[in-house]
């Protein structure tokens, strides 16, 4: 198999990854949703937790991009 | 297609003023151009808003005291009452990479903190900062940090190293989730705009409605990568001036 296509296919396994991170994200604002529907008063205060958390799951997704670009430019 | 089109031209350092400091390259590039002005701005901003020591603040000195008060209350709330003394700190850090993160938001202009060399310097030295403090503080104690109570004595020996390893990883986790973020969230922006014109007038709507929400996105990712970064620090501090998990 040539090098060109092997670093294609590479990069196109490591965007798997981003399943899980989807699931995590969705995770993470489904239940601030179904918290803050049963409790709304204790919804603001707990919205800096939901955003830090969303940012951790996002990076995991990031480290996934700079993968694929190692593999595809590296 | 003319060359210096690819997406991540915008990320090419280029040399301003050469200059050479016994073999070494340190010339002054845009990178360092935009810190300055990054620096600039905040100094104005802060020195500026607040010249009126207003009572009752006005707009510019209400926007710096909240920027005050943010970071103030992260580190009360996550470090507690030692926390005051690293303020300075955590605030020099948050605004430098919360300005960088905007003023790259100018069209035609540079992005400090989408290289990783600028992103892993903030990021290691926050760790190190960190570290030092953790030691000085506590000592030898501090080594117990990797060894988390309530835990029998045969998973021990697999969970330390474990504990070590993540630790050693924070800097790179940091500075990786700024780098990546601001690499992204450039690079695809310039994607979609080479595509408003390759598509031109029948089909560059399309593309031009994706960048202009896309455009809204950046600029609050660029405010929750400054916070994000900032409250790590605050967290790890944490972890170092009290050693528990």
């Amino acid at each position: 198999m040539e090098v060109e296509a092997a670093k294609m296919i590479g990069a196109g396994l490591a965007t798997i990854a981003l399943a899980g991170v989807g699931l995590g994200l969705g995770n993470i604002f489904g239940s601030y949703i179904s918290g803050s529907l049963r409790n709304p008063a204790a919804a603001p205060k707990v919205f800096g937790n939901v955003l830090l958390a969303f940012a951790l799951t996002e990076a995991v997704a990031l480290f996934a991009l700079v993968i694929a670009f190692l593999i595809l430019f590296a | 297609m003319a060359e210096g089109h690819s997406p991540l031209a915008q990320f090419e350092i280029k040399r301003l003023v050469e200059l050479n400091a016994g073999g070494l390259d340190v010339s002054f590039t845009n990178s360092s151009l935009f810190m300055v002005i990054a620096v600039a701005a905040i100094t104005l901003f802060l020195t500026w808003s607040m010249r009126g020591r207003a009572m009752v603040p006005g707009r510019m000195q209400s926007m710096a005291e909240l920027s005050y008060e943010f970071i103030a209350n992260m580190l009360k709330e996550n470090v507690g009452s030692e926390g005051r003394k690293y303020f300075p700190f955590i605030f020099s850090v948050f605004m430098f990479v919360l300005f960088c993160n905007l003023i790259g938001m100018i069209p035609y202009s540079f992005t400090v903190t989408s290289h990783i060399i600028v992103t892993f310097g903030l990021a290691a030295l926050v760790f190190v900062t960190v570290t030092l403090v953790g030691i000085f503080r506590h000592g030898f104690k501090f080594l117990s940090f990797f060894v988390p109570s309530g835990v029998p004595a045969v998973l021990l020996v697999i969970l330390i190293p474990i504990e070590i390893i993540s630790y050693f990883v924070r800097p790179i986790s940091l500075s990786v989730r700024l780098f990546a973020n601001m690499l992204a969230g450039h690079t695809l922006m310039k994607v979609f705009g080479a595509f408003v014109i390759a598509l031109s007038w029948w089909g560059g709507w399309l593309p031009l409605a994706f960048i202009s929400a896309l455009t809204g996105l950046e600029f609050l990712v660029a405010f929750l990568q400054a916070y994000v970064f900032a409250i790590l620090s605050c967290l790890y501090l944490n972890d170092a001036v009290h050693l528990h998990h």
